[in-house]
């Protein structure tokens, strides 16, 4: 870390504070010295996080919101103390293929979870800063949204509608001068997959997204890949033809 | 849950264990139906200490400081939190962490449960000493808070307990107080075994002492050496420097160790290090001024420095014999070692203070001998002769550095090891037990 990088860069908010890949975030961008909002929907894990960045040095502040229930995240931007510079959504889940399969309240869980919820929030933020005329968003997609795949097509698909949000969002403002971030990690060591094998040389840890994250905002990029090998396999994956890509056991 | 070949430091003995993260504590509830565990820090125990096939429960995303109280200087935290992730917090703010080991990549559940010492253990004893209270997990899922006024028997058996008596899940304990971030040190060139002792019984006024010992001497230079001691720089120390000194020092970045140098240790490059290192240890003596971070964690510089040992691993033979054996008793090791056909690739000497509260604490007044050994055919043969020396001399093995000792070595050298039995038995009374698969092989 360069000496310069300690300078106030302003304020970011991290959404989705408490998962591994946020906590990752908010140490790592307040570690850079940017003034840290941390939004959760759990109150106990929310104050535990933002006790621990306050005893690391950081200027912190926390916001307990729930992006699925409320009103696509605008309450959340109200209740902040400034718009902040920069805002980084991590919120996902996972879920399950099968019970997607089965249970259509699984699967809008997951649909909600992974794309309506974080595309409303960016969507609102995107207004505001597009108002002031700067700011970046970050939006934590991921890799399965590339293509529907058979093994976790909910998830795929949810994130696949995310990616494409942050797309056209991202075509929207490049005039205005706000700039969106899409990152598409693989494989990461977190919650999410604890329960899974997950081959080591293409696995990730959460401050490895969080490294990827902090470079993507200094340079301004456009969509970021965590880990050398993605973005190959990505490409691979999109230019397969369906009549081979339906068959392969993904 | 995954299942992963997983191994201490050393990478002897790798054994398949199942693997799962505690993020909240409420999720040891999910763990009930599992009869055994052992919690596991940053993986730093050389041995054995942190695997358990059944379950090995990383404490990795248990990294959270809690409370700071800067008038007394008293840090709580989560058992998780890096060493290094304090030093990078507190250090430049004036505070240390009382006690620190070799390497600054443990946790704070981790130097509990080995009771580690450092350079300083002649003048401020090990961790725990310092450990005010700690939160512990037992067998029903109950936490208990331990300290020298509540549940003192299990803080006592947890200290050094290796991580038997339950789960470190936070601790409270003293900070002290730094003037700078750098340490004045000096180094001091020894003839031999006796000279190398003595200068460091000599170095008692010094906060800071170790030695390292040549492995390329012979017969009347055996346990020849270089003595290093220092102290944090005061503003005084600091004020006559250039400017550098007084800015925050440029922390190195870390260099990671190139795959193709994995098994690049051999008896001959060995030899030539520790001949070359001596000439140029005795030639820039110092007092000089150094950060911390290479005056404590040399080694750290190098990422998984342990890789060096190639595919097979190494072990790291840790014994301490009482003053009065420790003359004798180290000439018998470093002899034994001479003779046969293995070498040391490092060798580290070091004076400790007396023994602590910890029932299985390691470090008691006398001598400490740290010989790394990569693993090869007739390692474990030596070793067990080491042993031998070790008994005869009314010294210990470290726990914490341990893979391979026998069951009898420990009973006989661990006075306390009885107590350390009935509380670890009463306290883990519940549905399950901790136990590793060290505990196993010591019949623990």
């Amino acid at each position: 870390m360069s000496r310069s990088s300690r300078r106030n860069p302003g304020t970011a908010l991290v959404v989705g504070a408490t998962g591994d890949i946020g906590r990752a975030i908010a140490r790592r961008l307040g570690r850079d010295g940017w003034e840290l909002q941390l939004a959760a929907r759990d109150p106990s894990q929310l104050k535990a996080e933002a006790q621990d960045l306050h005893l690391r040095g950081i200027s912190v502040s926390a916001h307990e919101c729930d992006v699925l229930k409320e009103d696509g995240g605008v309450s959340l931007i109200d209740a902040l103390p400034a718009t902040p510079d920069v805002a980084v959504c991590t919120v996902g889940v996972l879920g399950d293929q099968s019970d997607a399969e089965t249970d259509w309240r699984a699967a809008e869980r997951v649909m909600r979870t992974n794309y309506l919820g974080p595309a409303l929030l960016m969507g609102a933020l995107a207004n505001r800063f597009e108002q002031r005329g700067h700011g970046t968003l970050v939006g934590i997609s991921s890799i399965a949204g590339e293509r529907g795949r058979r093994s976790n097509y909910a998830y795929g698909s949810a994130k696949s509608g995310f990616t494409s949000f942050l797309s056209g969002l991202r075509s929207r403002l490049w005039r205005s001068g706000v700039h969106v971030v899409t990152v598409k990690p693989g494989y990461v060591r977190t919650r999410m997959t604890d329960h899974l094998e997950l081959p080591a040389l293409l696995t990730a840890e959460p401050e490895d997204v969080a490294e990827a994250i902090a470079r993507a905002i200094r340079k301004r990029r456009d969509v970021v890949f965590v880990g050398r090998l993605w973005r190959p396999v990505a490409f691979v994956v999109r230019a397969m033809p369906e009549s081979i890509f339906k068959r392969i056991s993904l | 849950m995954r299942a992963t070949h997983l191994s201490g430091w050393g990478r002897y003995p790798i054994r398949e264990c199942r693997v799962a993260t505690l993020r909240r504590e409420e999720q040891l509830a999910d763990w009930s139906q599992t009869k055994t565990l052992i919690a596991r820090g940053n993986g730093r125990s050389y041995g054995d200490a942190a695997l358990n096939p059944e379950l090995t429960l990383s404490m990795l995303a248990r990294d959270r400081l809690l409370a700071f109280d800067s008038s007394r200087g008293v840090l709580s935290c989560e058992a998780g939190v890096l060493l290094a992730d304090l030093l990078r917090v507190y250090a430049p703010q004036g505070w240390f962490p009382p006690v620190v080991p070799g390497t600054a990549d443990v946790t704070v559940g981790g130097m509990i449960a080995a009771d580690v010492h450092g350079k300083n253990h002649h003048r401020d004893g090990s961790f725990g000493a310092h450990v005010e209270s700690f939160r512990l997990a037992g067998g029903n899922g109950d936490v208990l808070t331990c300290s020298r006024e509540e549940n003192l028997d299990l803080f006592r058996a947890t200290l050094g307990g290796m991580g038997l008596t339950g789960v470190v899940l936070s601790a409270c304990f003293r900070m002290c107080r730094i003037e700078s971030e750098h340490v004045r040190t000096e180094t001091l060139g020894t003839p031999d075994l006796d000279a190398t002792m003595e200068t460091l019984a000599a170095s008692n006024d010094w906060r800071y002492s170790v030695a390292w010992l040549d492995g390329s001497a012979e017969g009347g230079n055996l346990g020849r050496g270089l003595v290093s001691r220092g102290d944090f720089a005061t503003r005084d120390d600091l004020s006559g420097q250039s400017s550098a000194y007084r800015s925050r020092a440029p922390v190195s970045r870390q260099l990671p160790t190139p795959a193709l140098l994995s098994g690049a240790l051999n008896p001959a490059s060995v030899r030539l290090f520790d001949a070359l290192y001596n000439r140029v240890g005795r030639f820039r003596k110092g007092p000089r001024l150094v950060h911390h971070t290479s005056f404590f964690f040399p080694l750290d510089r190098l990422q998984r420095w342990n890789r060096l040992y190639g595919r097979r691993g190494f072990v790291q033979y840790q014994c301490v014999l009482p003053v009065s054996q420790s003359s004798r008793g180290l000439r018998a090791i470093l002899e034994r070692v001479a003779t046969s056909d293995h070498i040391a690739y490092l060798a580290v000497l070091k004076l400790l203070g007396p023994q602590g509260e910890g029932m299985l604490s390691f470090p008691l007044s006398g001598y400490t001998l740290a010989l790394d050994f990569p693993m090869r055919p007739g390692t474990l043969e030596l070793l067990d002769s080491l042993d031998e020396i070790t008994t005869a001399h009314g010294g210990r093995v470290y726990l914490a550095k341990d893979a391979r000792c026998r069951p009898d070595h420990v009973q006989e050298s661990y006075a306390d090891l009885p107590s350390f039995v009935d509380v670890r038995q009463g306290a883990t009374s519940g549905t399950r037990e901790f136990s590793s698969v060290m505990s196993r092989r010591l019949g623990l």
